[in-house]
C-alpha cells in the first residue's frame, strides 16, 4: 500500500475513528500519534488550527479535522476518503448494534471496561493538552488568553463559537496595533 | 423512496446547523424524534450511553441508528442498511463541503498576515477550549459527584482506584512515549473490569 495514498488516508482515519471513545477531543491523542508523529501529515500547530475552524463550522469536529487533513494531503478526493474512513468504524458498529444487540450498554462488564476506558481517555487528553500547550501558548498574551478562555468555559460554559470569534478579533487587533514582534516572525 | 429522501434531508439539515459538533446535534435529533416516527426521544438517552461506549461521534452514531430503524420499517434489513447509509452521508455532507471550501481558502491565504494574526491568538484560545473539555472528562472519570451529593463523604467523592489508575497511566505515557495510545486504552479497560470501576 502506498503511504499517503487514498487507501492509506482511508485506513489511517478508520483506525483513528475506531479507537476514539468519546467526543472529538478524545480523538486528539490518536491524531497526534497517527497523523503528526507517524505519518507527518500535519504539525501540532495545524491540528490546533483545524480544531479552531471545526469549532465554528457546522458538523462534527472529528469529520472536520479528517476532511482538512485528507484535503491537505490529496485534495478533494483525499478529504472525502479521510472523512469516510473516520466514520466507517462507528457506522458498522452501530449498524451491528441496531440490528443484533440491544442492551449492549447495560452489560456489567461493558460498563466496568468503559469506566476504565474513560480514565485512560482522561489521561491521554491531559497529555495531549500538555503537548498542545507547548506549541500553542508562546508568550504572556497566550497565557492570558488561555486562562481567560479556560475560566470562561469551565465556569460560565461560554459557547466555543464566541471564544473563536473573540480570539480572531483580538488577534487581528493585536496584529494591527502591536506589529513589532509579529512582524519579525513572518 | 420518499422516506429515504426525507432521511437525507433531515440529517443534512442537522449536519448543516449543528455548530461545534458532538452534543450540538442533540437538539436537532429531538426535533426529528418529535416530527417523525423513526425513533422515540427516550431512545436518545440510551443512544448517548451507546455513543459514549462505542467509538465514533454521537451525531454519526445517531444518524446510523435512526436511519437503520427508519429504513427497516419500510424495507426490512436491506432497507435498514440503506437508511443508515443515507442518514449518515446526509449528516456529514454539509460539513465536508464547507471544510473543503475553507481548506482551499486557507491554503491560498496561509501566508496572509491577517490569517496568521488571527491564528496567533486562536491557538491559545483553542488549547484552553480543549483543556476545559478535558476538565469535564476528568470530573466524570475520577469523581463521583452524584454519590457525594447523596452522602456527603469525601471518600465517595474521590474514586481512589480510578485516580490511582489515572496516575499510573499518565506516568506510563510519559515514560514510554513511543507506545500507541490504544495500548493504554486496552490496559485501562481490563483494569476497569478487574477493579469494578
Amino acid at each position: 500500500m502506498k503511504k499517503g495514498g487514498y487507501l492509506d488516508l482511508f485506513l489511517t482515519f478508520a483506525r483513528i475513528g475506531g479507537l476514539t471513545f468519546g467526543g472529538g477531543y478524545a480523538m486528539l491523542p490518536m491524531l497526534q500519534k497517527e497523523v503528526v508523529e507517524n505519518r507527518k501529515w500535519a504539525t501540532e500547530e495545524e491540528l490546533l488550527d483545524y480544531y479552531a475552524v471545526g469549532q465554528c463550522t457546522p458538523g462534527i469536529i472529528a469529520v472536520n479535522v479528517a476532511t482538512f487533513i485528507g484535503h491537505k494531503e490529496k485534495g478533494v478526493l483525499g478529504g472525502i476518503m479521510a472523512t469516510l474512513g473516520v466514520v466507517a468504524p462507528s457506522f458498522f458498529i452501530i449498524l451491528l448494534l441496531a440490528a443484533v444487540i440491544r442492551n449492549f450498554a447495560d452489560n456489567v462488564y461493558v460498563a466496568h471496561a468503559l469506566a476504565g476506558i474513560r480514565v485512560a481517555v482522561a489521561a491521554l487528553v491531559v497529555n495531549a493538552v500538555i503537548k498542545l500547550w507547548k506549541k500553542g501558548v508562546k508568550d504572556l498574551l497566550g497565557i492570558a488568553i488561555f486562562l481567560l478562555v479556560f475560566l470562561l468555559s469551565v465556569f460560565l460554559s461560554l459557547s466555543p463559537i464566541w471564544v473563536v470569534i473573540g480570539a480572531i478579533v483580538l488577534g487581528l487587533l493585536y496584529g494591527q496595533f502591536a506589529p513589532k514582534k509579529k512582524g519579525e516572525e513572518k | 423512496m420518499i422516506t429515504f429522501l426525507l432521511l437525507f434531508y433531515e440529517f443534512f439539515k442537522a449536519g448543516l446547523f449543528a455548530i461545534g459538533g458532538g452534543l450540538a446535534t442533540l437538539p436537532f435529533l429531538y426535533e426529528i424524534a418529535d416530527k417523525y416516527a423513526w425513533f422515540d426521544s427516550s431512545i436518545l438517552s440510551d443512544m448517548i450511553a451507546i455513543s459514549e461506549s462505542t467509538p465514533g461521534p454521537l451525531g454519526v452514531n445517531m444518524a446510523t441508528y435512526a436511519g437503520y430503524n427508519c429504513g427497516h420499517a419500510v424495507l426490512g434489513v436491506p432497507g435498514g442498511i440503506l437508511g443508515a447509509l443515507t442518514a449518515t452521508i446526509g449528516l456529514i455532507t454539509p460539513s465536508v463541503i464547507i471544510i473543503l471550501i475553507v481548506a482551499n481558502f486557507l491554503k491560498k491565504f496561509k501566508d496572509n498576515k491577517l490569517v496568521s494574526d488571527a491564528f496567533y491568538t486562536l491557538r491559545p484560545a483553542v488549547t484552553a477550549l480543549i483543556a476545559s473539555a478535558c476538565f469535564s472528562i476528568l470530573e466524570t472519570s475520577l469523581l463521583n459527584i452524584p454519590g457525594f451529593q447523596a452522602d456527603g463523604s469525601y471518600l465517595t467523592l474521590f474514586c481512589l482506584p480510578a485516580i490511582l489508575l489515572f496516575l499510573l497511566l499518565f506516568l506510563g505515557m510519559n515514560l514510554w512515549k513511543k507506545i500507541h495510545p490504544v495500548v493504554f486504552i486496552v490496559i485501562a479497560a481490563a483494569a476497569g473490569i478487574l477493579l469494578k470501576l
